[in-house]
């Protein structure tokens, strides 16, 4: 859609890691118990993904399962099918009790990559980046700086960042500044 | 005096000289120096002028410990006060001034003060600024504040143009202190496999050994710390940091570290200072231990250094203190100062050794060198000022009236070593006081400890009180094993092979000579960064300050920036023997974090500049910056205030925007109003709990206004709630409340009404939102097209979804100024797009954006209240009239049985009414009614406050609302409000509802 505008028009920046705004993001959050066998089976069938454990992500290309809470879920897929899926999801666990909401647009999302992301995101976050304490397939749900965020590995060397779509100029500024290549702490 | 001597200098490099300014004068160091010794390199031994009384002052330590030395560090920008001379490394360029000093180092009027020295004994302040009381502002509080504080603050204007950042680390075992003891604990712990971070705040690895001499594992201690450095370096499970100072430990094993990356090299790009925010399973300080001062007359006067500083500065970066050095002692160790100037050259002319039998091995040895030493013996006063001219030396078991003359320009003094036990300290580490020793060592029964109760914190090496090599390193290495043992691993090391010389016990001195007279005591310090004397703790006891703390404030001992690093042990115990009591009965005043001074800017990290706050935009924010939005802000977001338009006042934008809103067509982003989702079968249970009107009963496509109360019964949030279809509600709230009310319900929902079916998302930001007002609005919306927005399909208070002009939008037929208004929201990614198309759309009707200063006008003018304008956290609906809101039918709301204490219904409280001027003039924000007579405290009694006033351009006249007594029966009765210093205005009461009481204008 022509009138879909991100919050920075695609922002870049290259320093100990490359931050990129990514283009949207379907993001879609789910508040049930996640261990309701029918929300698991709900979610399997519109975004074919299985529910993550524990901080624990689900990817599978496009599409995408991130634990939130024991009983939230923000569920990923391309920006353009979240709504219909999100009515979709709503639709199978209409008989329980759950809260489908689509979020997209709620969201900004950066994308970090490079050897380096690990230090980047432990300047702003107080999470263990340490290779082993955190890998693909977790995600945290924590702050970065002074704003709320929740980011996860896609593979040893990018990593996605998100946050509420207001704050995206500070996120990025903020992940830029900490990615300034004069400022390697050489720690992991 | 003072002067770099041919040998010696482990740490500096002679080839490479460094220039640096010195009160504007240029001299010359070298690669490696600290500031110190390239000031003593230079003969500058007089480097400061003290607080109180302005004497001269020359550096008396080698580290962070020193109070003394303390200089504005740089120019412009870059100015730092009370730095440290001792742990400032040069470069070239360094730019220092000395402080406290006027007109200058050398010639300080200041210095009068020193003859009128015993006019300003302890708690002189408390007993001189206390009456009379009207001295305080005009006499007293001016003085007070020249004379406060030693260094210069920054210019106001001054912009620190360095970087600086934070760094979350998290590892098994951290170590704090990379001396002997330190690498020994790192090379257990890390041979373990657990994970090690090793700090040293320093720029050397090794601490204070490669010096002090001996023999580990057939290696002098220099080659063995390389040695020990390398293997450590080649772990990969552990991390080596220097010039990181381990800052403070709190609970849950957080540590702060200070790393200075770039101080000693300020031109090179990066961050200046990382603030370490460590997480430690468990943290081993091994921060070695500070000797202490002897208490003698004139030991302050430039020149008398502690015996240890006196050998770094040899040893470490070849400085002689001066050509004949005193030294005087309790102990052994200071003979090793005295070996170390013979052996390079210098001269002792005496060893004065206050135990009647002298020392041990290391006396012999100096014998043996020819020094002559004086057992019994004591320093009766140093003669001199800006520098060291002779001592007189007597014998310690005396009053010092019989005295020998010995000429010398230096003095090295040793009282003995006390263990750093600050950061073992922080967090509740306790002491226990060591008599053989005469210091407080930690108590390992009595350590810090973690939410399971065991402890998290140990101490290795001499910060354990374990003073010698020997003893050091085996305490290293059982502590690195005693603690990787604790995470659940295990290591077998052996214990380095310490060669090293039988030391002999010390003698406690507290006073020297032990009998000296006041005339000698009044000369005596301890603290000398504050001018704290012997006589003044004396003076404190004698006036009852028995606790220490007491005393410690009383008097300024360590209370200045170096925390009493060296006067604590020697304080507290005069304080004890004017008590007549023992030290550990006296104990120790409380060690705070940081260990020595952190930057601000460390602290802040990257939060300054653009980065100081996150500031939340909606999706139209960069339309509003290019059409000449003057920004207010409302909790974290920046809105809109007004539009101004070239050459337009801030007030001419308010009131064209009413004027156009009122007679055509406006628009307001509303985005920032909050909206979260409330589902589930007992939703409408919930809401009936958390509103006080009822929720339940609200049809789908239906909306209504809702009021908010925390427990206590005090309005906390209002808004516009949607029922969106049985099971789900949409709540707005305030701009401000949004994040807030969503944790209100999550924490009600968490933890009182868990079992309830309730689940709730804030979307506050998927939507944009658009208010759509005035005469035109509809007639806008029904241009774009798209869904039926007539009376009839979507009346007041009604809401629905459909498409405008292809945008997917929910239209809330809601209105918050009187005026026929839609609420539109859209996805927020269209918001901006969306916005674009209203204003286009709208041309023909002049539609005009408008900021938050015209809706709040607008709302007035109708009696909205306002959420933080009507509601301070005192106020309750009932006081604003909003009885209608208050469903009496629900058992229950939150704020419901506060509603009902005796103080909520008394009927005097004040109530919401109108104000209008007399004069139609603008009432004061906040001014008060008065009314007759006074209170108790001699305050003009009131009736009642403005709680939001305007100039109303739609009725041509200010407007205001207030809370006053008895208000709503008193419609009619004028009444009289203050006017902040400008005369009195004269009030009429009046309805609230200004402009259009019938709603006429809203419902058509």
């Amino acid at each position: 859609m022509s009138d879909v505008q991100l919050a920075l028009g695609g922002a870049s920046f290259q320093g100990l890691a490359k931050i990129e705004e990514l283009p949207g993001q379907g993001m879609v959050t789910l508040r049930a118990d996640l261990d309701d066998k029918a929300v698991v089976a709900a979610v399997k069938d519109v975004f074919d993904v299985d529910m993550p454990g524990l901080r624990g992500t689900s990817l599978d290309g496009a599409n995408g399962a991130l634990w939130m809470s024991p009983d939230e879920a923000l569920l990923l897929c391309s920006y353009d099918e979240a709504q219909a899926k999100a009515d979709a999801l709503a639709d199978k666990l209409s008989g329980a009790h759950a809260l489908v909401v689509n979020v997209s647009d709620a969201r900004s999302v950066f994308k970090l990559t490079g050897g380096l992301l690990r230090e980047v995101l432990a300047k702003l976050a107080p999470v263990d980046m340490a290779p082993g304490a955190f890998e693909p397939g977790q995600v945290r749900r924590t702050r970065l700086a002074q704003v709320a965020a929740a980011f996860w590995m896609d593979d040893a060397y990018s990593a996605r960042v998100v946050c509420f779509r207001s704050v995206a100029d500070y996120m990025f500024g903020i992940l830029s500044n900490a990615a300034d290549e004069n400022a390697q702490v050489r720690y992991f | 005096m003072s002067a770099r001597i041919a040998t010696q200098g482990r740490l500096i490099n002679r080839d490479t000289s460094v220039q640096f300014k010195f009160n504007g004068k240029l001299m010359s160091g070298v690669r490696g120096d600290t500031l110190a010794s390239a000031l003593l390199a230079n003969g500058q031994t007089l480097m400061g002028r003290s607080f109180k009384y302005h004497r001269p002052r020359g550096v008396v330590a080698s580290g962070a410990e020193e109070p003394n030395a303390l200089v504005n560090l740089g120019e412009g920008d870059r100015v730092e006060p009370n730095q440290r001379a001792t742990t400032t490394e040069i470069f070239h360029g360094l730019s220092a001034t000395s402080q406290n000093h006027f007109p200058s180092l050398e010639y300080d009027v200041g210095v009068v003060n020193n003859v009128l020295s015993r006019f300003l004994p302890a708690g002189f302040y408390y007993k001189m600024f206390i009456h009379p009381r009207p001295f305080w502002k005009h006499v007293y509080e001016p003085f007070i504040r020249q004379s406060a504080g030693l260094g210069k603050a920054p210019d106001t204007e001054a912009r620190d143009p360095d970087r600086y950042e934070h760094f979350y680390a998290f590892t098994d075992v951290l170590i704090i202190g990379g001396g002997v003891a330190g690498l020994q604990a790192a090379l257990t712990a890390g041979q373990s496999g657990a994970k090690v971070l090793l700090l040293e705040q320093t720029a050397h690895w090794g601490g204070r050994a490669p010096v002090d001499g001996g023999t580990i594992d057939g290696l002098d201690p220099e080659s063995w710390v390389d040695r020990t450095v390398a293997a450590l370096q080649a772990m990969p499970n552990v991390t080596l940091r220097n010039r990181c100072m381990g800052a403070g430990v709190y609970d849950h094993g957080y540590v702060l570290g200070y790393e200075r990356l770039t101080d000693h090299t300020p031109d090179t790009p990066g961050p200046r200072h990382r603030l370490w925010r460590i997480r430690a399973a468990q943290t081993i300080t091994a921060t070695g231990a500070i000797e202490r001062p002897l208490s003698f007359a004139g030991n302050d006067i430039p020149g008398v250094m502690l015996a240890s500083a006196v050998r770094d500065y040899l040893v470490n970066y070849g400085v002689s203190p001066g050509d004949r050095t005193v030294v005087v002692t309790n102990n052994d160790d200071a003979y090793r100062t005295a070996i170390a100037l013979v052996q390079a050259g210098l001269k002792v002319p005496a060893i004065l050794d206050a135990r009647p039998d002298g020392g041990g091995a290391l006396m012999d040895e100096a014998k043996a060198l020819g020094i002559s030493v004086q057992t019994g013996a004591a320093v009766a006063k140093v003669k001199g000022s800006k520098e060291v001219h002779s001592v007189l030396f007597t014998a310690q078991d005396s009053d010092g009236s019989e005295t020998t003359e010995i000429f010398c320009d230096a003095v090295a003094m040793s009282g003995g070593w006390s263990p750093v036990v600050h950061l073992w300290s922080h967090c509740g580490g306790k002491l226990q006081w060591d008599e053989a020793q005469a210091a407080f060592v930690p108590d390992p029964d009595r350590a810090p400890v973690g939410h399971d109760g065991t402890a998290f914190v140990a101490t290795a090496g001499a910060a354990s009180g374990m003073m010698t090599l020997q003893e050091a390193l085996m305490d290293a290495t059982q502590i690195g094993m005693t603690v990787v043992k604790r995470l659940g691993h295990d290591v077998t090391a052996t214990e380095p092979d310490v060669v090293q010389v039988d030391e002999a016990q010390l003698m406690p001195v507290w006073m020297m000579p032990a009998h000296a007279p006041k005339k000698l005591r009044m000369k005596a310090w301890l603290d000398y960064q504050n001018d704290v004397k012997v006589s003044d703790v004396q003076l404190a006891a004698q006036e009852g300050f028995e606790s220490v703390e007491h005393t410690k404030r009383y008097t300024t001992l360590g209370m200045a920036t170096d925390q009493g690093k060296l006067s604590n042990i020697n304080g507290l115990a005069t304080l004890a023997t004017a008590l007549g009591e023992d030290i550990p009965q006296v104990g120790t005043t409380t060690f705070r974090p940081p260990y020595t001074p952190i930057s601000l800017a460390a602290i802040a990290g990257e939060a300054r500049g653009d980065l100081f706050q996150p500031i939340r935009k909606t999706p139209m924010h960069d339309w509003h910056d290019a059409n000449g939005a003057h920004w207010e802000p409302v909790g974290h977001w920046r809105r809109p205030y007004t539009f101004q338009k070239p050459g337009e006042s801030v007030k001419d934008a308010v009131h064209r925007e009413v004027r156009a809103t009122r007679n055509s067509l406006g628009l307001l982003d509303a985005s920032t109003l909050g909206k979260i989702i409330v589902n589930g079968p007992d939703a409408g249970k919930f809401l009936d709990m958390l509103y006080t009107n009822m929720m339940s009963t609200l049809k789908p496509g239906k909306c209504r206004y809702g009021l908010m109360c925390t427990e206590n019964g005090f309005l906390t949030d209002d808004g516009v709630v949607a029922r969106i279809d049985e099971d789900t509600f949409l709540c707005h709230t305030t701009t401000g409340g949004a994040d807030r009310i969503h944790a209100h319900m999550e924490e009600w929902l968490q933890t009182e009404w868990w079992d309830w079916k309730v689940w709730t998302v804030n979307a506050t930001e998927q939507f944009a939102q658009v208010a759509v007002v005035g005469p035109n609005a509809r007639k806008l919306l029904e241009k774009l097209g798209g869904m039926d927005v007539s009376k009839d399909t979507l009346p007041f208070m009604g809401w629905a979804d459909g498409e405008l002009d292809g945008f997917p939008v929910r239209v809330y037929r809601i209105s918050f100024s009187g005026e026929l208004s839609f609420e539109i929201s859209t996805p927020a990614n269209r918001g901006r797009a969306f916005w674009d198309a209203l204003l286009e759309a709208g041309k023909e009707w002049d539609i005009t954006p408008y900021g938050t200063e015209a809706l709040h006008i607008m709302r007035a003018e109708k009696g909205f209240i306002m959420i933080g304008d009507e509601t301070d956290g005192t106020v309750i609906p009932q006081d604003l009239g909003l009885n209608w809101a208050i469903s009496k039918k629900k058992e229950d709301y939150i704020g419901k049985r506060a509603q009902a204490r005796s103080h909520m219904t008394d009927p005097s409280r004040w109530k919401l009414v109108g104000l209008e001027t007399l004069d139609g003039s603008v009432l004061k924000d906040g001014a008060y009614a008065v009314a007759d007579g006074e209170n108790e405290n001699g305050q003009r009694n009131t009736q009642g406050r403005v709680t939001s006033t305007y100039m109303s351009p739609t009725l041509g006249k200010g407007i205001a609302m207030g809370l006053v007594l008895n208000g709503p029966d008193r419609m009619g009765e004028v009444i009289t409000f203050t006017n902040s210093g400008d005369g009195a205005k004269k009030a009429r009461i009046v309805d609230p509802v200004f402009f259009d009481p019938e709603g006429e204008k809203q419902n058509v």
